[in-house]
């Protein structure tokens, strides 16, 4: 009999294996999504009128289905890994620059004269008071794009098995294996709320001044 | 070839606008889905978030499920459902749904919470009823922000109708899968844009509706 945690050879990898692949390609795009919002959103938070243009085109972008997205991508970048990542690292920005640029202009005011007079450099200004002050709003950010790029990285398994815990879908209905689909999808979801606590426990650590909540979330 | 040839050809075939795997078809279908579970979804997130967001409380337990829905992947969901469940509506509405719900949820609840206590007070002291307050006050404030869920809801649906099809289910994803299969790279390139037509679409009626319905004075100060 096979067991629960048993794949297919097709699958070329352990469990563990599939579950480490899932969170490369879902947590990488997040952050380079990440990397590149922290300059546009500091972009928009500037320069107010950059703001409805990015916010248009960021809403527009996330709107191009994944699958779409996808199969487009596969007449440059193949059947691969980097398929599924672009498409995710480019919805993780909807999410994440809002996030930030409401984080950023959440700071008041009197904060930044404090901090001006205290002869804080802008680059300083930004790291040292702007960006703590943000934290929280850019984790609530990042806790929805992550989830939801750990729940699309199953797609992947429609371009050629590129879906990480995702392939385990496609061998349960070849193999008429329902053991392995529950597998998957319970597996994915574990992920997604332990990233997400992951996050919360984050927050926690970078704003020690927050007050404590009874609940976290 | 590009991506552009293989997209003309697709519209150019006149074979492709007729039948049952015709472009109107599929486009009726996918659209008659996607309608269908953003009714379903938003007819149990709205009453939930607007109660819940006028006597501001469960906030918390919202958001639990609002992460839970989330952490659900709707693609594993949707094949397991169709293993257990064999080919229906259902494999394709719960997926549809869960996906749907978070979003309209926690947006209508922080959208009717955050409005501004003193309209709602002075509200309360000419006498409004609570159901009053709620829909003439609080909700026209939260409006925009309300459609801004429900336009998210929408646009996953649409995208994520798409891979209902890999359930043998109809709509616009029968191109890119049956494409990706028959290795007919013209059909896939086809298909993805019309689903992306479709997604912006949504778009843009969405934006229509929030010009029609928030009320001037919301939009000027929103």
């Amino acid at each position: 009999m096979n067991g629960f945690f048993d794949l297919p050879s097709d699958l070329q990898h352990s469990y563990l294996g599939l579950i480490g692949l899932h969170l490369r390609e879902a947590l990488l795009p997040v952050l380079a999504g990440l990397l590149l919002s922290l300059p546009v959103a500091q972009l928009c938070a500037r320069f107010r009128w950059l703001y409805p243009p990015v916010l248009g085109v960021t809403t527009v972008l996330y709107a191009i289905p994944s699958l779409a997205f996808f199969v487009i991508l596969i007449d440059y970048t193949g059947q691969s890994e980097m398929t599924v990542m672009i498409p995710l690292a480019v919805y993780s920005l909807v999410v994440l620059v809002p996030a930030i640029v409401d984080g950023v202009r959440s700071v008041p005011p009197e904060t930044l004269a404090a901090a001006e007079a205290m002869g804080l450099g802008a680059v300083r200004r930004y790291l040292q008071v702007q960006l703590p002050i943000a934290v929280p709003a850019i984790i609530a950010g990042l806790r929805v794009a992550t989830v939801s790029s750990i729940s699309l990285v199953s797609v992947g398994m429609l371009i050629g098995n590129q879906g990480a815990l995702g392939n385990m879908l496609n061998d349960a209905n070849l193999y008429h294996r329902p053991e392995l689909a529950v597998n998957s999808v319970v597996t994915t979801a574990l992920l997604a709320i332990l990233v997400d606590a992951a996050l919360v426990l984050t927050r926690n650590l970078l704003t020690p001044w927050m007050p404590k909540k009874g609940a976290a979330r | 070839m590009n991506v552009l040839d293989f997209a003309h050809s697709f519209f150019a075939d006149s074979a492709r606008w007729h039948g049952y795997d015709g472009i109107p078809t599929r486009l009726l279908e996918h659209v008659g889905y996607s309608l269908e579970a953003l009714a379903i979804a938003a007819l149990i997130a709205l009453p939930v978030g607007l109660i819940a967001g006028h006597l501001r409380r469960g906030g918390n337990a919202l958001s639990m499920v609002a992460t839970a829905g989330r952490a659900l992947p709707s693609f594993g969901l949707l094949v397991l459902l169709f293993i257990w469940f064999g080919f229906g509506t259902l494999p394709v509405m719960v997926p549809l749904v869960v996906l749907a719900v978070p979003p309209i949820l926690v947006t209508t609840y922080e959208a009717i919470q955050t409005v501004d206590p003193s309209p709602v007070d002075a509200a309360r002291g000419m006498g409004m009823t609570e159901p009053r307050i709620l829909f003439q006050v609080e909700l026209p404030v939260a409006l925009p922000v309300i459609l801004g869920g429900l336009r998210t809801a929408a646009v996953q649906i649409v995208s994520t109708a798409t891979i209902a099809a890999y359930v043998s289910f109809g709509g616009l994803g029968r191109y890119i899968i049956d494409g990706l299969y028959q290795k007919d790279y013209e059909k896939v390139v086809g298909g993805a844009t019309l689903v992306a037509g479709l997604a912006l679409v949504t778009l843009l009626v969405f934006w229509a509706l929030s010009k029609l319905t928030v009320s001037p004075g919301v939009r000027r100060s929103g």
